[in-house]
């Protein structure tokens, strides 16, 4: 009994380990049939949460460390060599601090809101192809339904702010649900284009549609089509104010605001609004890894041979450092430079990028030779045209000139 | 099957009580945003996937979100609306609610459940089915509820559009 379970416990991790399908067929016929569901359920959800908040440990290290590099400082190096254990002191720090609730506070609501925001966070993750096997529910509706858990959390920020019956908290949920509202809209239709040339919104036939390599050594990556480079970049950028990250992080803007919906929380519960904040970041990167950099498959063709899930953390990882580098070197917006970012331009663009994604499909048919060079080039100047058009008409008759610094030399 | 049914429906019932009997407005707009995300749980367990996931897109992450936003911007949230309703709006709402009883007896005493014919399993269609139909044999009231839809957001614009005439609202653009 203790044999066969220790044999399929091995045999499980190796099957993840190296690719094979059916990971969880190697343990489940050991066990009792009453435990099956309960263990097979298991198996999805604890690596889950055990991967993704370890990783967010390590990114809040990096993204001090990295920011701190940025700014020419040198970031946290206290707790143990190099400050490496920073996040188990931080996550400490916050288990043990005073959970404070204002008196005149909504004692339910307050306490009911990151509960609220932390759960379809982690949902969002059940959808995920992780590897080549490993996708925890294979839906055919996966990507509505990751869009639908993401849409589901601004109510909670709302729950947030308005119990907490304070100014800035009120004012910051105002600001969150007003961004996340319109940034959604670009993001769902930069993600629609994906959709429209692959015909399934299954994240993991998403993923499959770019297998191969052009040429023999260019990725079949969405990423590298015209339209799927221009659904690229606004999703990034819809994905950072959608994850409330700097250069879009109004809400909690500390010179405005205090921290926005989280000023009347502590402790525990801000810990958890700070893991759903990284945990969203993650599952949104996640998905745009999925969508347009080619999910868990190698870059090159000699690379097959390590295990996919390998690929798709590295670049998971790829897009948490963009993140975190974009932090450290763009300002804030202001409010209305926000809200025209997401509707004048990156919902005209998003739109027209639908229109190059079927000039690119119905051209698929061209044969002479040099045709996709040709395709590639027509669909960069259909995206690209209007970007320096609305650019120029949105920027209006300001003129980029030379910076004059009057007091430095 | 049978539990998750009944837990799911006593929690789309406590929480439509919830939101007819609770004193404070923002209150009854959560419970609402509970009743309308138990209903999608229902949608999602009869395995309808693609109406259950919008109920939750457009519902609880639009509808509640706007109705929140309305009970924020013309009341204050915290004090109930103690006044009785008038006259008027009792008979007008008890119209409504007669009609909607009206029309979901019918369809409850005209569907197979009630008439005893045996129910016709299509399968559970997918979200491709779903497009399919609707960009072929429905394509039209498709097209008709999207003018229309256009037609009711040009209209708010336009209703909302005189206030930023006002000295007030055009701040200084620096």
């Amino acid at each position: 009994m203790i044999a066969d379970l220790l044999n399929g416990i091995g045999l499980l991790l190796w099957r993840v380990v190296s690719d094979q399908p059916d990971a969880k067929g190697a343990l489940l016929p050991v066990l009792p049939a009453v435990l099956q569901p309960v263990v097979s359920a298991v198996l999805s959800v604890a690596p889950i949460i055990g991967v993704f908040a370890s990783l967010f440990a390590l990114t809040t290290l990096l993204e001090r460390k990295g920011l701190g590099r940025i700014q020419n400082r040198l970031g946290p190096n206290r707790v143990g060599p190099f400050g490496i254990l920073q996040p188990a002191a931080d996550g400490l720090k916050m288990l043990t601090k005073e959970d404070i609730i204002p008196r005149s506070a909504d004692k339910v609501v307050h306490f009911l809101a990151p509960v609220c925001l932390a759960v379809p966070t982690l949902l969002a993750f059940a959808v995920l192809p992780y590897g080549r096997n490993l996708v925890p529910l294979d839906l055919d509706a996966g990507l509505l339904f990751f869009f639908a858990v993401g849409a589901s959390t601004e109510l909670s920020i709302f729950m947030a702010g308005w119990s907490s019956r304070n100014k800035y908290s009120l004012l910051g949920a105002m600001r969150a649900i007003a961004q996340m509202i319109s940034y959604e809209i670009p993001l769902i239709v930069s993600s629609v284009t994906v959709v429209m040339m692959t015909g399934t919104l299954s994240p993991m036939h998403i993923v499959e549609h770019q297998a191969g390599f052009i040429w023999g050594f260019i990725p079949h990556w969405y990423v590298l089509t015209p339209w799927g480079f221009a659904g690229f970049v606004i999703f990034t950028i819809a994905s950072l104010a959608e994850s409330n990250r700097s250069p879009f992080d109004l809400p909690e803007a500390e010179s405005e605001l205090i921290a926005g919906h989280l000023t009347e929380y502590s402790g525990f519960k801000y810990a958890l609004f700070f893991l759903a904040e990284y945990l969203g970041m993650f599952a949104i990167s996640g998905l745009g890894v999925t969508l347009f950099l080619g999910g868990w498959h190698a870059p090159l063709p000699g690379l097959e041979w390590i295990p996919s899930f390998v690929w798709f953390f590295g670049k998971l990882v790829s897009m948490v450092f963009l993140f975190i580098w974009i932090r450290g070197t763009v300002p804030r917006l202001r409010v209305d430079q926000l809200l025209n970012l997401a509707w004048k331009f990156l919902l005209p663009l998003a739109l027209i990028n639908l229109v190059v994604a079927a000039v690119w499909h119905f051209t698929a048919v061209w044969t002479f030779p040099g045709a996709l060079v040709v395709r590639w080039l027509l669909g960069a100047a259909l995206i690209g045209g209007p970007y320096v058009l609305l650019g120029s008409a949105l920027s209006g008759a300001k003129k980029n000139t030379l910076r004059v610094y009057r007091y430095a030399t | 099957m049978e539990i998750p049914f009944a837990i799911l429906t006593a929690l789309t019932l406590v929480s439509a009580l919830a939101a007819m009997s609770l004193r404070n407005l923002v209150h009854c707009a959560l419970c609402l945003a509970l009743t309308l995300a138990g209903l999608a749980a229902l949608y999602l367990q009869l395995g309808a996937q693609f109406a259950g996931f919008a109920q939750i897109l457009v519902y609880v992450g639009a509808v509640a979100i706007l109705v929140v936003f309305a009970i924020l911007l013309t009341n204050r949230g915290d004090q109930a609306a103690a006044t009785r309703a008038p006259a008027r709006s009792w008979v007008t709402g008890a119209g409504i609610a007669v009609a909607v009883f009206a029309v979901l007896a019918r369809v409850i005493l005209t569907s197979s459940l009630a008439t005893g014919h045996p129910m016709v399993d299509r399968g559970s269609p997918t979200v491709k089915d779903l497009g399919m139909q609707l960009m072929t044999q429905y394509v039209l009231p498709l097209e008709v509820i999207g003018l229309l839809l256009t037609a009711a957001t040009l209209g708010a614009v336009i209703i909302a559009l005189p206030e930023k005439k006002t000295p007030a609202a055009a701040a200084p653009n620096h």
